[in-house]
């Protein structure tokens, strides 16, 4: 069954989604996604340790060797991604259980289970798959499935919210699918290891030039790269709990692995860099992203949509690190793809756990929470500090990586950018700490603790935080390992 | 249109015809046009029919709105069950070859498999399509 393991690694919450549908219970349907994500989990370390003792894994689907069929390939760095994926769905689907009991209404939860593992099986999909057209089939399996997700918000703004993102989701994909049809006409192969040994030969045609402005606006739509990242604060504020957790800490992040394995993978750094000048588009927007979306985050009353505005910032550290264009850039953006994950995923849990027992995630209503609801808040703040990048934690790793990427190029003014970009995070994370805990609790008296059932997942985020933070060696090796394949092209 | 004798007639006669046109595009889809998609639609569409003429309730008696969920699901359980079939006889994911009756022939079993898994899109793309239907044909309190 081993030899299975990257075809499984798709299927068991693909099959699970319909199954849940049949069972019409809400906690069967939740006992099938715990199953579900926790197995996609361990096949996932499975693969991610296979691949760092013997190399690349590749499976042909059907039978069918490539680049006829469609492959999947496991390479570090995907193995990487499919961790970090599925880490964040095997704590989130626990999580669910009861943040969903009182958020979504019963008829609907095995349909939200349905579609939560849809989305985890296009997002795994996306990740594992070596085939470009597979890429965009998955991509629809968890767009879909997300907008759905979103939907089921309690605010009926969460509608709107869904449909903006649909309207700006299509026309991304649409984008992707354009830039693959041109490539596939000028290579004839939807392989991406095929691809991009047939693409050196047309570098220079135009077609070709075509197709990579198509998808990097489809990627940067779906990664909401800022000037395109206007669907993301309502969604994110909107969606109910657990979905804004997975959602925030995952799907961007494979969409930064889309844009990551097709323009140095498939096009090569070679390309990317010096033909296409991706570096000299990427880092103004970055910068823009990280300063602008900072300071728009600490005017926020909604302690979720400021988190939202946190992360279009936090992608904006992502892609800075692939602008660098050197391996300390690129190893600073996968091991912020991971430690992002890991705080945004603790962050919006707190908040789910606050919404559960206040009803608003505004700043406002959060007042005293501190003393009423210690541990959520103590969650916060760590999530916060990671956030920040306060030292022991994640955040201080990718920040120190990303650093060491710009003086290594000797753009200092851009480090300073990045020192600032911190302070702001600072600020708005303190804002939330300064109202939970300074200020006199007003709300409901009855108001406690949240259940366990919410706790444990948000605190094991938080563990890790800690853990990664302290333990930085084994993250760092594995990223950096990721950056030299990335960098290097396909031929390792 | 239920006081239309030629149009309930006429619809009544069609709809066996559309549903076994339905059940052909499927079975010959896999060596000319056609196929699972084609045939779910084709097949929804002959309860749509009837649904127009005779009513939605009618139809619903017959083809229950939990019904037509369940297909949507039992679809995908149809498509994705195939491979794991095939990975549970020893080959890769959806490798049809192992359907295979007579091993000696393994290109056989592509036939089998794609018309299995052809099947599964059928009763997803039918399920969805009915669905859908349901949901707007059931829509109460607008005028039309």
């Amino acid at each position: 069954m081993a030899e299975h393991y990257p075809a499984l690694q798709v299927v068991v919450p693909l099959l699970a989604a319909p199954l849940c549908l049949f069972v019409r219970n809400g906690r069967a349907a939740w006992g099938l996604a715990v199953l579900a994500s926790w197995s996609a989990l361990g096949i996932s370390l499975v693969l991610l340790s296979r691949v760092m003792s013997s190399g690349v894994i590749s499976y042909a689907l059907g039978g069918w060797a490539p680049p006829i069929g469609i492959e999947y390939r496991v390479d570090i760095v995907n193995a990487w991604v499919l961790v970090i994926v599925s880490t964040i769905g095997a704590l989130v689907a626990p999580y669910a259980l009861t943040s969903v009991e009182r958020e979504i209404g019963a008829r609907r939860i095995p349909l939200f289970y349905a579609a939560y593992l849809l989305c985890l099986s296009g997002l795994l999909g996306i990740t594992i798959t070596g085939d470009v057209f597979n890429v965009f089939v998955f991509l629809e399996i968890s767009s879909l499935s997300a907008y759905a997700l979103i939907a089921l918000g309690q605010d009926r703004r969460a509608l709107t919210s869904a449909f903006r993102y649909l309207v700006a989701g299509s026309v991304g994909a649409t984008f992707i699918v354009i830039g693959i049809g041109l490539l596939y006409s000028m290579t004839g192969s939807l392989n991406m290891a095929d691809l991009a040994q047939l693409l050196p030969g047309v570098w220079e045609s135009r077609t070709v030039k075509v197709a990579y402005g198509f998808l990097a606006v489809g990627f940067c739509l779906k990664l909401a790269l800022f000037p395109l990242h206007l669907w993301l604060p309502n969604a994110y504020t909107y969606a109910p709990s657990p979905v804004t957790a997975f959602m925030a800490s995952t799907a961007t992040k494979v969409a930064v692995y889309m844009l990551l394995r097709f323009f140095l993978t498939v096009f090569g750094a070679a390309f990317s860099f010096d033909v296409m000048a991706l570096d000299r588009v990427l880092l103004p927007l970055a910068l823009v992203a990280i300063v602008s979306m900072s300071l728009v985050a600490i005017f926020q009353v909604n302690v979720k949509r400021l988190l939202a505005y946190s992360s279009v910032a936090q992608i904006g550290y992502m892609v800075l690190g692939l602008s660098f264009a050197t391996v300390t850039g690129l190893t600073a953006t996968l091991l912020h793809l991971f430690n992002h994950a890991l705080m945004k995923g603790a962050l919006f849990m707190a908040m789910g756990c606050v919404m559960y027992r206040i009803g608003s995630v505004r700043i406002e209503a959060m007042a005293g929470l501190g003393r009423r609801m210690p541990a959520t808040m103590a969650a916060f703040v760590a999530g916060g500090l990671s956030l920040v990048g306060v030292p022991l934690t994640v955040g201080f790793v990718s920040k120190w990586y990303l650093i060491l990427g710009a003086l290594e190029r000797g753009w200092w003014p851009v480090a300073v950018l990045v020192l600032i970009a911190s302070l702001m995070a600072l600020v708005y994370v303190w804002r939330v700490v300064e109202v939970a805990y300074f200020r006199e609790f007003t709300g409901d008296e009855r108001t406690r603790e949240a259940p366990w059932t919410l706790l444990w997942p948000t605190w094991a985020l938080v563990v890790l935080n800690l853990y990664f933070g302290i333990d930085a060696g084994r993250t760092a090796g594995i990223a950096r390992q990721a950056a030299e394949v990335l960098m290097t092209g396909i031929g390792q | 249109m239920r006081e239309e004798i030629i149009v309930r007639v006429g619809a009544k006669v069609l709809a066996p015809f559309i549903i076994m046109f339905a059940l052909y595009v499927h079975f010959h889809g896999d060596y000319s046009p056609g196929g699972g998609f084609q045939a779910g639609v084709i097949l929804a569409a002959a309860f749509a029919l009837l649904a127009l003429v005779y009513g939605l309730e009618e139809v619903q008696r017959v083809l229950p709105p939990w019904f037509v969920r369940g297909c949507a699901a039992l679809g995908v359980v149809i498509f994705a069950g195939v491979g794991v079939v095939t990975m549970l006889l020893g080959h890769n994911y959806l490798a049809y070859n192992a359907l295979a009756p007579d091993p000696t022939h393994p290109e056989h079993g592509q036939h089998y498999g794609i018309l299995l898994v052809e099947l599964g899109v059928l009763v997803t793309v039918f399920g969805v399509m009915a669905t859908v239907f349901y949901l707007f044909a059931g829509r109460k309190g607008q005028a039309p």
